[in-house]
Formats: structure tokens, sequence, C-alpha cells
């Protein structure tokens, strides 16, 4: 069935020179991920920033990304959408919407599909948009990018949106400036723009970091709204676990470029494995527990792209680091898939969960 | 295209505000110029007097015509005849005869033996060539070589283009603008000497005279502009909002025609417009070099003779002029930058 598929639509993936694990296109994956790696070669040496990320992601389903800053998180997401300039930037490994490979493919190709299948929300809504241009015109103008249609359509389709995510009088603010919408109105605004051509593929890159916690809450509502209405699939980029709760159904943290966990959303919050997920989830504030008298932040800092520490890129800041002999220096954790999740860590799995249930879990 | 959100009182109060500031600086700057024009012969230890009479004037024949000319006068005294002139004109006794100067009298200039407003109307044309057909060379030229060069930027054509910017700001004109007359005009003679000439008279004969002066002053100019708009491209390239435009699957030409450039041409807008309103004042440099003669070469020769009713016309003529470009840009950058705010 997949041999039968690569020969016959996508056969260009047998000779495709991409280095990388080699698996058939998977019909069933909506967006399929295979082993993307973003380097920038810079004047102090290559930087790392996503090595190696793999994962699937169906219509409806949203995935929530989730890591420190640098963990390459955005990277990731403005690689899917192809916005890394070829001159500055190392781009390998495969990317699959809807049966199409995108990392191979040509720019003007990628461009089509930008903003039409595949668009994103940015982090802040303000410098997000153009400062010169009204907010009706910058959807107008996103919208007849992909429709062939009068500018008078194309207003409407805007205003009709503006509506659609909670603008009042959006007849009457489609004419404003950005500077004159609020926070969590530019946010709004700019999430109609990324809708205005029914995008399959909606990218998040923290859409709620540069707002007001009471405008956080409504902007996630309304992502989750219409996700339902729209069916498209969400890439939820995040370093808020609490955004993650909220609206994933699976999660993938990355540490330093790579994949350390991923699962369905119940698994990593109920029965997190790696050292580094237990610690995102211990740095976390949670209203809902009355035992819980402080935070335990991770000790040390996020790792340099340029030179990752050896074996595991977590190892310097792992209380576990070299128990029993583990070879958490000298290898790199490949990513196990166990029952119901993966992980990348050397630690044995049944003293993972030996270790969270015991010492982990009750601190909470 | 309206001011952003700015309701059509909004717009007016915001002019008539702008039109307030600029007389009262107008006011205010001939107020200052005025004193520095009665205040510099008084300190040199002249009587300004002396400038209007002969070399064998004895002294009274000089009191005679400060009493004439008002020149005795406290300064508030002569600062108000002065505006009075501006307003509804004024006569000047020079002692055989009566000598009428219309509103708006800038002064009576007695070496011309004209009145100093129709000599600056007269220059006036010459200097508006100069600055029009220069600025058209140094907008196009120095814009576009700073939107190639940030497009290529590192590259050869890119290094190229910023040496010559480098070698434009630092060549005097007087050097440049030599230079040019000694190849185009006496060596190859690809270009006319001789006077100026009308535009109506002869078009062609009024181009090739104010050619070399053109691209001398737009030379000077478009480096500055080559390298303002290099560097605001290349940082509003790294804008978010760009980034937004490529999400959308705008074409990059698209992204950098319309987005980069709206961003761009913003502070370029500005400086233009003052450079502009300077530049019609008078370019000294350029208008002596090529024999132009306008506004800049009637203050030249006003200084050099000391003829300071003319040179006071000159500085407040050249003064309005920036005043006026001001409110201009000021009027522009509402309409440009919808960010600007009305109240």
């Amino acid at each position: 069935m997949k041999g039968a598929h690569m020969s016959s639509t996508n056969s260009f993936t047998t000779t495709d020179p991409v280095p990388g694990p080699r698996r058939g296109p998977d019909p069933t994956a909506f967006l399929d991920v295979r082993d993307l790696r973003i380097h920038f070669p810079t004047d102090d040496g290559l930087v790392k920033a996503v090595d190696g990320i793999s994962f699937t992601l169906e219509r409806g389903r949203t995935l929530g990304i989730v890591g420190e800053s640098g963990s390459g998180k955005s990277v990731t997401s403005l690689g899917i959408l192809g916005l890394h300039q070829r001159e500055h930037a190392r781009v390998g490994g495969e990317v699959w919407l809807d049966g199409e490979e995108l990392i191979s493919a040509s720019p003007e190709r990628v461009r089509q599909l930008r903003g039409q299948r595949m668009a994103m929300i940015f982090q802040d809504p303000l410098t997000a948009m153009h400062p010169y241009f009204t907010v009706g015109a910058q959807i107008v103008e996103a919208y007849r990018v992909h429709h062939r249609v009068s500018k008078a359509v194309a207003r409407k389709r805007a205003v009709d949106l503006l509506g659609r995510v909670g603008i009042p009088q959006p007849a009457k603010r489609v004419d404003d400036y950005p500077h004159q919408f609020s926070g969590g109105m530019r946010q709004r605004a700019m999430i109609a723009m990324a809708l205005v051509n029914n995008p399959d593929l909606l990218i998040a890159d923290e859409p709620t970091t540069a707002l007001d916690v009471t405008v956080q809450a409504q902007i996630l509502d309304l992502i989750r709204d219409l996700q339902e209405e729209f069916g498209s699939a969400v890439l939820m980029i995040t370093h808020d676990l609490g955004v993650v709760a909220e609206l994933a159904d699976d999660i993938l943290v990355m540490y330093g470029g790579r994949c350390v966990e991923e699962g369905s959303a119940q698994t990593l919050f109920r029965r997190p494995e790696h050292p580094y997920a237990w610690g995102l989830l211990g740095s976390m504030p949670r209203v809902d527990r009355e035992n819980r008298d402080r935070l335990i932040p991770i000790k040390g800092t996020p790792p340099s792209l340029i030179n990752l520490p050896s074996g595991c890129a977590f190892h310097p800041r792992c209380p576990y680091q070299g128990r029993d002999g583990i070879p958490c220096r000298t290898e790199v954790p490949s990513l196990a898939q166990g029952s119901d999740h993966g992980v990348a860590c050397h630690i044995a799995p049944a003293e993972r969960r030996r270790i969270f249930a015991e010492d982990i879990a009750p601190a909470l | 295209m309206a001011p952003a959100g700015g309701r059509p009182m909004d717009v007016i109060n915001y002019i008539l505000r702008r039109v307030l500031t600029s007389v009262v600086l107008m006011i205010i700057i001939s107020m200052v110029t005025f004193g520095v024009f009665f205040m510099v012969p008084k300190l040199a230890g002249t009587n300004p007097a002396e400038l209007y009479v002969g070399k064998q004037a004895t002294p009274a024949d000089v009191a005679a015509t400060a009493r004439k000319l008002g020149l005795d006068q406290p300064v508030t005294v002569q600062y108000a005849r002065f505006v009075k002139g501006l307003v509804a004109g004024r006569d000047f006794d020079d002692g055989p005869n009566k000598t009428h100067c219309d509103a708006p009298c800038f002064g009576y200039s007695f070496r011309n033996d004209r009145p100093v407003w129709p000599l600056l109307l007269d220059r006036l044309p010459v200097t508006i060539s100069l600055a029009i057909g220069a600025a058209i060379i140094w907008l196009i030229g120095g814009v576009l070589a700073g939107v190639i060069s940030a497009l290529r930027r590192g590259g050869a054509l890119d290094r190229t283009v910023m040496v010559l910017a480098l070698a434009g700001v630092s060549l005097p004109i007087y050097f440049t603008g030599l230079l040019a007359q000694l190849v185009f005009v006496h060596t190859l003679h690809w270009l006319p000497g001789g006077e100026y000439v009308n535009f109506a008279d002869d078009p062609a004969g009024w181009a090739g005279k104010l050619f070399l002066g053109w691209v001398t002053l737009a030379l000077l100019y478009a480096a500055t502009y080559a390298r303002l708009t290099r560097a605001q491209m290349l940082e509003t390239v790294g804008e978010d909002y760009i980034r937004t435009a490529r999400a959308k699957g705008l074409r990059e030409r698209t992204v950098i025609a319309k987005h980069v450039m709206r961003s761009v041409l913003t502070p370029i807008v500005t400086i233009f417009g003052l450079d502009i309103g300077s530049l019609l004042g008078g370019a000294i440099l350029t208008e002596s070099v090529f024999g132009l003669p306008g506004i800049g070469r009637l203050s030249i020769d006003a200084v050099n003779t000391k003829d300071l009713p003319v040179v006071l016309g000159v500085t407040l003529f050249g003064a309005l002029f920036i005043v006026l470009a001001n409110f201009i840009v000021d009027l522009l950058y509402a309409v440009i930058d919808p960010r600007v705010r009305l109240g």
C-alpha cells in the first residue's frame, strides 16, 4: 500500500537526496513532518535550531509544541510555512501537507499554499500587522492573493470574518488601523486574517503571550471555537503549559532543537516521563492545587544551539543524569515509542515511571 | 486619503494649529534676524547709514541719511516699520526723491536701487529650476540605489553603491562642480557655457546650462538618500509585519514594493520636504560655481557688497521656505503615518 503510493503520485521521493529516515508518505496524516532539520550557518558556527523533528497532525486536531525560548518551536513553524530564506537557512527533512511534500517543492508552489492552505497567527499582534495599512486592507490583501475576486467582495469577506472573531461593529472597524485596536482585538483581527482563506492548517505561534491574562482565555476560546467550525488542524506553539492544557490533543516537548517527549495531552500531563517535562510541570503555577508552596525552577539555562551538550542535551540540567551508569553524557537518547507515548531518555522506562510516581507527582 | 481616524473637525483643527505655529515661528525668526542685523553694525562700530552714503560723505551727511532712513530710531520702532512695510508697504525718503516699496516690502536695496522683494522674485525661478531638477534626480537615483543596495546586501553592487555614496557626501560641490565644468563644458564641449537662459526663451539652453548643477547637487543629496533608504529598508525587512506579509503568501516583489517600501518612504518624504525647503532658500555654492543667478547667488553678492537689506531679505525668505516645508511635511506626515495623532 505504501510502496504503491510512493511509486505513483510521489515517486520523486525515492530519488530525493534529502537525508533522513525514509518512510512512505502516510496518506492518512494531513500534516506529516519527518526529520525536519533547520540549521543556520553563522559566523560563530552552525546553529542547529531544529535537529530532526517528526510529528503528524490530523484535521480537527491540535498539537501543542512546548519548550523554552530557543528550543526551536518557532523555527519549526516558520520552516513548515517555508518562511526561512534559503540563503540564511539550511532546511532538510520532509514536510508533507495533504500528500504534497513542501521542502523539495518550488518556492512558488509553497508561496501559493502559504496563507491559503496553511496560515499563521503570530505572537505580537501589534508588530505583526503593518502599521500603515488598515486592518481591513490587510485582510482583503490576504484574501485576494489567493482568490480572484473584486475588492468589494473581499472587503465583505473581511467584515464577515472580523464579525466572526468577535470584533464589534466590524463594518466600521474594518477601516481602522491596527494601532486603533486594543491588543486582544488586534489578535482577533490577526486570527481573522489567518482564517480568511479557510486554511486547513493553522499555526499559532505563542498567540496569547503578548496579551493580558483576561484576554488570553478569550483568544484561546476563540481559536478552539473556530477550529471546530472550520475543522482546521492547529499547531499551537507555546512555552505556556496552561495554553496546551486548554487546547491541545497531543503535545510535543522540544529541547535544544529536538523532541524529548511526545504523546497525548492526557498522557503528558498525567504520566510525563522525561525529566525536562517534569521540570516544566514543576515550574508551572497551578491554582487547583493547595499543597504547592512554591514553584520548582529548572536549574541552569537553555543550551547553546551551536554547541549542544554532548549526549542528551538536557544532561547538564538533569538531576538524574549518570545514575546507575547510564550514558547521558555520551549518547544521544533516541525517541523510543512506548505503549502510549515517546520519550527520549536513557533512564529505563520502568525506572522513569517509578521516579515520577514516587518523587515528582507528590510535589506537583 | 484622510488622516487616520480624523473627523473633519480634527483635521481642520490640526491644520489651523499648524498654521498658527508656523506664523508664530516666522514672527520669532523675523524678530531675531532683524535684531541681529540691527546689532551687528553696532557691535562692529559702524553706522549702518555709512553704507548708504558715498566715501567722501561728511559725518553730517551720514547723520542726515540715518535720520531720513529711520536708522537712528530704536530697534523696536525700526522693526515695527519693517513689519508695516511687509504688510502694507512703505516709503523710503533717501533725500532727493521718495521711493515707494510695495507690500510685501522686505526692505529697499539702494545698491540695486530696487526693493528687495522683486529682486528675490527675479532670482526665484533659477533657484526653483535648480532645486526641482536636482531633487528629481536625487530622489529617483538615491532611493533606487538604496533599494538595490539593500536587496543585494553584502554583494559587490551594494559595496560599490555605498562607496560611491560615501564619495558623494564627502566631495565638496566646488570640487565636483568645477571638475564637471572643466570636463563637460570646457574640454568636451558637450554642454553650453555662457549665461543662464529662461526656460520659456530656450528650454534646451536652460536645461543645458542647469544640467551640471542638477547632477552635482543631486550627487550630494542622492548619497544621503541612498544610505538612508538602504538602512531603512534593511531595518524594515526584519519587521514582524513583513514576515506576516510573506506568511499571507504574497509574492516577494509585492512584499518589497508594497509593504517594505511603504515604511521606507515615510522618513524619506520627511527629509525630502526639509531638503527642498532649505534649497529653495538658495544653493549658494552650486549657484556660485555654475554661475546661476539664483537666490543663493543674490545672497553672496549682497554679503560681498554689504547690501544689508538684501541679506536680511534673503535670510527671511529662506527661513520662510524652511518653515513652509516643515508645515507641509507635518501635514503630509499625518497623511502617510496613520499613527500620528491629530489631537
